[in-house]
C-alpha cells in the first residue's frame, strides 16, 4: 500500500489513481495505526497532485506528419476544425 | 380494306438484305457499346484449349454471352468462377452468322459481396492461420495516452470527428499521418504510416504516440478494400504501439479490424476508446480527495474523542494536588485554633466534669432514683395483698402447731417409757450395779483396768474401785509405788473405753 519504493512522479495516471483509491479505502477502514495513516494521507496527497497534474495539461495540438523526398519524417502543426 | 391494301402494297420503306441488316445492327451495337462496364453474376464458364474463356454473365432476367480472348485472359486479376459477381469491362459485338451478340471482355473484377467476401474469407483464413488475429496478441490500451497517432485522410469528416471527440473528452496531442483512404495507393500508404509511427524514437523531435488510430469513414466494400490488404493487416499486427481500428461503419468489417488491438465501430468511437473523460477523472480524483480528507479527519476525530473520554476518566493532576493542597492549607489553619480549643475544652471539661460528675448532685440523683424505685416497690406492698397469704399461712401454722404438739406429746410419752426401760436395763448392766453386787474393779497406777493377776503383780500400785469408793493398794510382790494414785475425778470417763470389751467378756 504505502510502497514508497514507487516514486509518485514515475507512476502512470492509472496506477496513481488506483493507488490513491486503495489509500483512501485503507484510511476509511480506520484500522490503520495512526502513524501509518498519516503516512498514507501524505502519500495520498502526493498521488492526488500527480493525478491532477496529469489531468491538467490537456493541450489539444495537432501535428501533421510530413515526409521529405528522402523519406525523412517531419511535422508541422495544423489547425483542423 | 383500302388501308390494308395500301399498307400492303403502297409501302415505300427500303428493303434490306439480311446481311445488310445484320451489318447495320453490328455497326450500331459496336458503335454504341464500344466500351461498357457490366455487372453480373458469372454463369457457365468454359475454357477450351484455345486459351479463350467463354462465359455467361447473367442476372435474374437476362443472359449476356461473353468471351475473354486469350491475351486478355492472361492479364486478369481474378479467375472468374461461376457464381461470382463481377464487373466486366469490354465492348459488345455481334455474330451476324448466328444472329447473336456478345461482350468481348477486356478486364474483369469482382463485384459485390459474393466475390469479395470469398476472397476476404480466403485471406482471412490464411492470416488467421499465421496467428495474426489471435486474442493473445492483443495488447491493452493505455488508460490515458499522452500522444495519439492518427492514420487517416487529412481532409474529410473523420479527422474532425476524432479531434472533436478528443476535445470533448480529453484534449490530447495528436499526430496525424495523412494517407489516401481508398484507391490504388491506400494500402501501401496506411501500412507505411503504421510502420512510420512505430519507427518514431521515444523522446525524439516528434513524440512517439502512445496509441494509434487507423480510421476511415464509411464506404463500399470496394472503397474499404485497401484495409483488407495483407500489407495493412501485417503492419497493424506488428505495431508495437497499441492500435485502434475504425474503418467504415459498424457493419463493415475489414481485416485490419481483426488485427487491431481494439476495433472501434466508428472514428468517433475510436476517440472515445482512446481517452477517458477528463472531467470524470477530475471528479473521481476530487471525490477521492474528499474521501481522503474525511477519512483522516474521521480517524483523528475518533481518536481525539477516545482520548477525550479517557482523559475525562482520568482526574486532572493539578486538581488532585490542588484539592489536597487546599485541604492541607485548611487543616494547617485549623490546627492552632484546634489546639487552643481542645485544651480549653479539656480544661472546661475537667473543671466542670469533676464537680458535676463526682459531686453530691450525682449521688443525690442516684439516691433519688433508688428512692423512687423503693417507693414504687413500696406502693405494691399493700397489707391487703399480704393478708390472705398471711391468713392461710397462719391457719396452716396453727394446724401444724397442733399436729406438732400432739406428735410431740406422743413421742415424749413413748420415749419416756422406753427410757425408763433402758434406764433400768442400763442400771442393771452398768459397773455401778455390778459393783453394788459386791464386785470391784482393779486398775494399775495409770488407770488401766487389770483383768489378769500377772499384770496386777507387775503393777507398782493398784487402784481398787468399789461401789462406794476407791482405795489404793500395793501388791505385796510388787515394787514400791513410784507415784501416788491419780485423782479419781476423771476416772468415770476413762473406764468407759475399755468397758465395752469388759462388757463383752462379761456377757
Amino acid at each position: 500500500m504505502a510502497e514508497s519504493a514507487a516514486p509518485v512522479a514515475t507512476l502512470s495516471f492509472e496506477d496513481a489513481l488506483a493507488e490513491l483509491e486503495s489509500v483512501v479505502t485503507a484510511l476509511e477502514k480506520g484500522t490503520v495505526p495512526l502513524e501509518e495513516s498519516i503516512t498514507l494521507y501524505e502519500r495520498g496527497a502526493e498521488l492526488r497532485r500527480h493525478c491532477e497534474g496529469k489531468l491538467r495539461d490537456a493541450e489539444a495540438k495537432v501535428t501533421q506528419i510530413t515526409q521529405g523526398a528522402d523519406g525523412s519524417v517531419g511535422g508541422r502543426d495544423v489547425d483542423i476544425s | 380494306m383500302e388501308l390494308f391494301e395500301d399498307s400492303e402494297t403502297g409501302s415505300n420503306a427500303p428493303e434490306f438484305t439480311v446481311s445488310e441488316l445484320s451489318g447495320a445492327i453490328k455497326r450500331v451495337i459496336e458503335g454504341e457499346f464500344a466500351h461498357v462496364r457490366v455487372r453480373g453474376e458469372v454463369g457457365r464458364v468454359s475454357r477450351p484449349a484455345s486459351g479463350h474463356i467463354y462465359l455467361d454473365l447473367k442476372d435474374d432476367r437476362a443472359v449476356l454471352a461473353g468471351v475473354i480472348w486469350k491475351g486478355a485472359a492472361r492479364s486478369l486479376e481474378i479467375r472468374p468462377e461461376e457464381g461470382m459477381e463481377v464487373i466486366a469491362t469490354g465492348r459488345l459485338t455481334t455474330f451476324p452468322g448466328s444472329s447473336r451478340y456478345q461482350i468481348i471482355i477486356e478486364s474483369i473484377a469482382p463485384a459485390g459481396m459474393g466475390a469479395l467476401m470469398a476472397m476476404l474469407e480466403k485471406r482471412k483464413a490464411a492470416l488467421a492461420a499465421e496467428g495474426l488475429f489471435a486474442p493473445e496478441r492483443k495488447r491493452p490500451l493505455p488508460f490515458l495516452p499522452e500522444v495519439i497517432g492518427v492514420v487517416t485522410s487529412p481532409s474529410g469528416a473523420v479527422i474532425r470527428d476524432i479531434l472533436h471527440r478528443l476535445a470533448d473528452r480529453f484534449p490530447r496531442r495528436v499526430l496525424l499521418w495523412p494517407v489516401p483512404v481508398q484507391g490504388e495507393k491506400c494500402a501501401a500508404s496506411v501500412a507505411a504510416a503504421i510502420r512510420g509511427f512505430n519507427a518514431l524514437p521515444a523522446g525524439g523531435a516528434l513524440p512517439r504516440p502512445d496509441v494509434l488510430i487507423v480510421a476511415r469513414g464509411g464506404g463500399s466494400v470496394e472503397d474499404l478494400w485497401g484495409f483488407n490488404e495483407e500489407i495493412v493487416v501485417r503492419a497493424a499486427a506488428e505495431s508495437a504501439i497499441p492500435l485502434i481500428s475504425a474503418v467504415g461503419h459498424e457493419t463493415d468489417t475489414t481485416l485490419i479490424d481483426l488485427a487491431a488491438d481494439r476495433r472501434a465501430p466508428t472514428p468517433t468511437a475510436a476517440a472515445e476508446i482512446a481517452v477517458p473523460v477528463r472531467l470524470e477523472l477530475l471528479a473521481a480524483v476530487a471525490g477521492l480527495e474528499e474521501r481522503r480528507r474525511a477519512a483522516l479527519a474521521r480517524g483523528l476525530d475518533l481518536r481525539r474523542q477516545r482520548l477525550r473520554d479517557l482523559a475525562r476518566a482520568l482526574p486532572r493532576p493539578e486538581a488532585l494536588v490542588a484539592e489536597r493542597a487546599q485541604r492541607l492549607d485548611g487543616l494547617g489553619l485549623r490546627l492552632p485554633r484546634a489546639l487552643v480549643a481542645f485544651t480549653r475544652d479539656r480544661h472546661l471539661e475537667l473543671s466542670r466534669g469533676a464537680a458535676g460528675r463526682f459531686g453530691p448532685a450525682l449521688l443525690a440523683r442516684s439516691l433519688e432514683r433508688r428512692r423512687e424505685q423503693l417507693l414504687r416497690a413500696g406502693l405494691g406492698l399493700r397489707p391487703q395483698t399480704m393478708a390472705l397469704p398471711i391468713r392461710h399461712r397462719g391457719e396452716r401454722l396453727a394446724a401444724l402447731g397442733d399436729r406438732l404438739a400432739r406428735a410431740g406429746a406422743q413421742r415424749l410419752q413413748a420415749g419416756r417409757g422406753r427410757f425408763e426401760i433402758l434406764a433400768r436395763t442400763l442400771g442393771s448392766l452398768g459397773p455401778e450395779a455390778v459393783l453394788a453386787r459386791g464386785f470391784a474393779i482393779v486398775r494399775d497406777g495409770a488407770g488401766a483396768v487389770l483383768q489378769r493377776a500377772e499384770r496386777a503383780r507387775a503393777a507398782t500400785s493398784l487402784e481398787i474401785e468399789f461401789a462406794d469408793g476407791r482405795l489404793t493398794a500395793t501388791p505385796a510382790d510388787a515394787p514400791p509405788p513410784s507415784e501416788p494414785p491419780a485423782a479419781p475425778k476423771a476416772k468415770p470417763r476413762r473406764p468407759r473405753k475399755p468397758k465395752p470389751p469388759e462388757q463383752g467378756s462379761l456377757f
